[in-house]
């Protein structure tokens, strides 16, 4: 099964549950309260799920590891290597 | 010139390592990238081969790979080029077909990846007998240099979308430092179909597919010393096109 049939599958799903219970699909008689409390649950689940993705790849961006020390290691080893290169007959 | 292993033991576990160099105008980096694959396969001792796979560079990178093979060797330096550039995943299988070595490394040869996390990846390979091994930029001591914000900002949110929608069970889908077994590398791609950044993503949400472990080692990815790295709207775009189109066939 492709990731676009899960997405879609477990979309389906929870949008009949949602149903269910906010709509009262199936005249079950769910309780007034719980309806208008399942009612706009979508959109704080979006909002809620929008957040922890700006907040997940904000943390990641500021916590990105900058690696000075590698980068000064490769240039002292480019030069070590020229010079061994060279003292082997090498012709840049 | 045997690089000084002549008074260190060879490890004699019977594992060869293949690292396929795919070039193009990369005169200035091949041979600093040999040479610390010299210097860091020679100091852990395993057994090794150079394979350089120069499609038809202009600036002559072909010939200096041909110094470079008279200075190391013929047996550590294999030279298989090709008349003109063909992308990258027909350079691996062209390489893989001259390999020697149960193990191929695959990276980059213009000294973003550094040969000194070599020895980590074979480590982490024979400890859990991974099928592949991936380098990672975004977990432990793994980083970026010569990144801007704007860049970090990019690679995160496009690295966080895709573990969202494909799920892949590795953290860096787009680095391309990695170590396979040379049959799981065989296998994978012959199925993998895209092209630039997307075929790495490709390899690795197909290793998953087909139940294959996988290691991750992390490392630093130091861009582009020589000539330069880009990343422009054309890349982003054809990243998601690749990105959409793994999700609705994978």
């Amino acid at each position: 099964m492709t990731k676009l049939l899960e997405w879609v599958g477990v979309a389906l799903a929870l949008a009949a549950a949602w149903a269910l219970v906010a709509l009262d699909a199936l005249d079950a008689g769910v309780p007034r309260a719980l309806r208008e409390v399942a009612w706009p649950l979508p959109l704080y689940l979006l909002v809620a799920f929008g957040c922890y993705s700006l907040a997940t790849v904000g943390y990641r961006v500021a916590t990105f590891n900058d690696c000075d020390d590698a980068a000064e290691e490769l240039r002292a080893q480019i030069g070590e290597a020229r010079e061994d290169l060279t003292r082997k007959g090498l012709k840049w | 010139m045997a690089g000084g292993t002549s008074t260190r033991s060879r490890r004699g576990d019977g594992e060869k390592y293949s690292v396929l160099l795919p070039t193009y105008n990369e005169r200035e980096n091949l041979p600093l990238i040999v040479w610390l694959l010299v210097k860091y396969f020679g100091e852990s001792g395993y057994d090794y081969e150079i394979i350089v796979i120069d499609d038809g560079s202009p600036d002559g990178t072909l010939e200096i790979a041909e110094q470079l093979q008279k200075i190391y060797g013929e047996d550590k330096i294999l030279l298989r080029p090709r008349a003109k550039k063909l992308g990258l995943g027909t350079a691996y299988i062209h390489g893989i077909k001259h390999a020697t070595g149960n193990f191929i490394f695959i990276m980059d040869a213009d000294l973003s990846h550094h040969p000194k996390f070599i020895p980590e990846f074979i480590e982490k390979q024979k400890k859990g007998n991974y099928d592949l091994v991936s380098g990672t930029r975004y977990q432990g001591n793994g980083g970026v240099y010569g990144w801007d914000l704007r860049r970090k900002l990019i690679s995160r949110g496009a690295n966080f979308v895709t573990q969202v929608l494909l799920r892949p069970g590795a953290s860096d889908l787009t680095g391309s430092f990695r170590l396979y077994k040379k049959k799981v590398l065989e296998g994978l791609i012959e199925r993998c179909v895209s092209k630039g950044y997307v075929f790495q993503m490709e390899m690795i949400v197909r290793a998953r597919q087909l139940n294959y472990s996988i290691g991750e080692v992390p490392i630093s990815f130091v861009d582009r010393v020589y000539g330069e790295s880009k990343l422009g709207g054309n890349e982003i775009v054809s990243f998601l096109k690749g990105l959409l189109t793994l999700f609705a066939t994978t």
